[in-house]
């Protein structure tokens, strides 16, 4: 890693669509250079996904998302990270983390209805063991989501000309 | 994002000043100074733009960012504090304290917070005060040329003689001892100049202003240098003329906080001189503007404590728009040096065979791509036409394709 990495992955978290040929003429690299950094930033696991933020409100989906928290017993030896395991495994689980604070994990989970969100954390979370407790707020509105904020068009008013 | 001005009539799309129609009555009334101004070079584009729709425009000279949030959130804050009175004609201490700060730690010159910087209403009231507080009648002021375009009028305002300074393509826009020498008279009493440039992205380092130092004093010369956009400055380090010592007692430094911290509308700007020349200034900024806007002081203070990492990742990105920009223009056949500064590029449209102006219409009109024709910036700007490249990748990418296709056809 240095700082030419860094640049790349800094524009590909901005744009994941840009071309290695694009991103070499804005960093002063060779395409071939930067499809060189690229892979190698792929096969190190620093570059983990190419993705998209979708506003799926506003494509109509009704979609559920919750966030959960949950309080957790950490076994002798493993800690946190057996059951974290175990419950990031699940496909409906969007993310997980340790925190700090009054619970331990905080979970995403997302479902086709508030249903299917109760019977999952139920059903497949609560019941784990080491789960000691858990708390489910259902999301209302979002926001802002990964640094892209969804009720409030980008850019700014302009003059066409000034000089 | 491309957008249909058709539509957007009335709206952000308001006239400025210089867009009054040529065809108003006009009465006895008018000054002879005011008549005397020339009208804007550009006048007719707005017009034309104004019945198009999917317009890309590259003729913005302002960033497209947001102010940073933080920023912004000062300037509230004053107002609901109810903190909107009068500051002192000077501007708030602690934000001339912090200018004079960043100044030192940016650019190594010094300037006293008390009685050598005036916070102003943007730099253009700056360079208004900086002229009247130093030209008289008679007086000849050299202005680098090509230039922004409130160099000239501001000059003849002030009853003083503007004399174009020729700063071509082949010197890289840069003033050059041997043009000085040939436009110096013992009348010249001032020369501006703007590096970064407006609008050609120009730079002078240590050794081009080392070149010339020696013939500001020998002609006891004051210098204006306006350097609104030094911090987009993108191979190596801005130098201000105030560092350099010969320089630093005839030197007017103006700069402020449109470009750096895309703070354009707030109006914020700052005037630092030697204390004789400052203290004139301030005369006629406290009768002219009294204080610059108090939540804009505020939002200025913010913007200096606690917006360097936002400066720096929109400068980060500017410089890849450039790369990228740039590298579009001479692959579509548009020659175009890599501009070391500000968010221009300058391309030479003299091997098409259109003048600038014709270049600039025919693109807005067959490929609804908005330039701006470089004679507006003077005659070294003839030839040339200016590509703001402060709009999203997308849009520059778009931009360089419909310029792409309009060379086709000629």
């Amino acid at each position: 890693m240095d700082e030419k990495d860094r640049e790349i992955l800094r524009v590909l978290e901005s744009d994941s669509r840009i071309g290695a040929g694009d991103l070499g003429t804005m960093l002063g690299l060779s395409p071939s250079e930067v499809q060189t950094r690229i892979i190698a930033l792929e096969k190190s696991g620093i570059l983990r996904k190419y993705t998209a933020i979708i506003d799926w409100k506003r494509a109509g989906d009704e979609g559920v998302v919750a966030l959960v928290e949950l309080k957790v017993s950490p076994e002798r030896e493993y800690g946190y990270d057996r059951v974290a395991d175990r419950i990031a495994r699940f496909p409906e689980v969007k993310s997980l983390r340790l925190v700090t604070g009054t619970y331990d994990f905080q979970v995403i989970v997302t479902g086709r209805t508030m249903q299917e969100i109760a019977e999952f954390v139920s059903g497949q979370i609560a019941s784990l063991e080491n789960i000691k407790e858990t708390v489910t707020h259902i999301v209302m509105k979002t926001y802002k989501e990964h640094g892209c904020e969804l009720q409030r068009s980008e850019g700014v008013e302009r003059l066409p000309y000034s000089f | 994002m491309a957008v249909n001005y058709r539509e957007a009539k009335g709206s952000n799309v308001s006239r400025t000043v210089s867009d009054i129609r040529e065809g108003t009555p006009r009465r006895k009334y008018i000054s002879q100074r005011a008549d005397g101004i020339p009208p804007s070079g550009i006048r007719k584009f707005f017009d034309l733009l104004l019945t198009m729709d999917d317009v890309i425009s590259l003729g913005v000279g302002e960033p497209d960012f947001n102010t940073p949030w933080n920023v912004a959130v000062a300037g509230i804050d004053s107002i609901e504090k109810g903190v909107t009175s009068y500051t002192s004609n000077k501007g708030l201490q602690d934000l001339r304290e912090l200018v004079s700060a960043y100044l030192t730690r940016q650019y190594h010159t010094k300037y006293d917070p008390d009685d050598e910087i005036i916070i102003t209403t943007g730099v253009s009231e700056g360079l208004d005060l900086a002229v009247r507080a130093v030209v008289d009648p008679g007086d000849e002021v050299l202005v680098a040329d090509p230039c922004y375009v409130s160099y000239a009028p501001c000059v003849m305002l002030a009853g003083g003689t503007p004399v174009a300074l020729p700063c071509p393509a082949e010197d890289e826009f840069r003033v050059t001892p041997d043009a000085l020498l040939e436009k110096v008279t013992k009348k010249t009493k001032l020369l501006m100049i703007n590096y970064p440039n407006n609008p050609s992205g120009g730079v002078m380092g240590r050794d081009d202003l080392r070149a010339i130092s020696d013939i500001i004093v020998d002609h006891d010369l004051l210098l204006l240098s306006d350097e609104i956009y030094s911090e987009l400055t993108y191979e190596g380090r801005h130098v201000s003329p105030a560092s350099i010592e010969p320089l630093r007692e005839r030197t007017i430094t103006l700069n402020g906080f449109s470009k750096a911290y895309s703070m354009t509308g707030w109006r914020v700007g700052y005037l630092c001189a030697p204390s004789d020349i400052a203290a004139a200034a301030l005369k006629i900024h406290q009768y002219v503007m009294l204080s610059t806007p108090t939540m804009a002081q505020y939002a200025a203070i913010e913007a200096l404590r606690g917006a360097e990492d936002a400066k720096d990742r929109m400068v980060a990105e500017f410089r890849m728009r450039r790369n990228l920009f740039v590298a579009g223009l001479n692959r579509i056949g548009l020659p175009c040096h890599l501009p070391k500064g500000a968010f221009y590029a300058f391309p030479s449209v003299q091997g098409t065979g259109l003048t600038d102006e014709e270049f600039a219409e025919r693109l807005l009109l067959e490929q609804q791509v908005a330039v701006v024709p470089g004679r507006a910036f003077g005659a070294s700007g003839v030839g040339h036409v200016r590509c703001a490249y402060a709009a999203s990748r997308m849009d520059l990418e778009e931009a360089i394709r419909r310029m792409g296709i309009f060379l086709q056809s000629l």
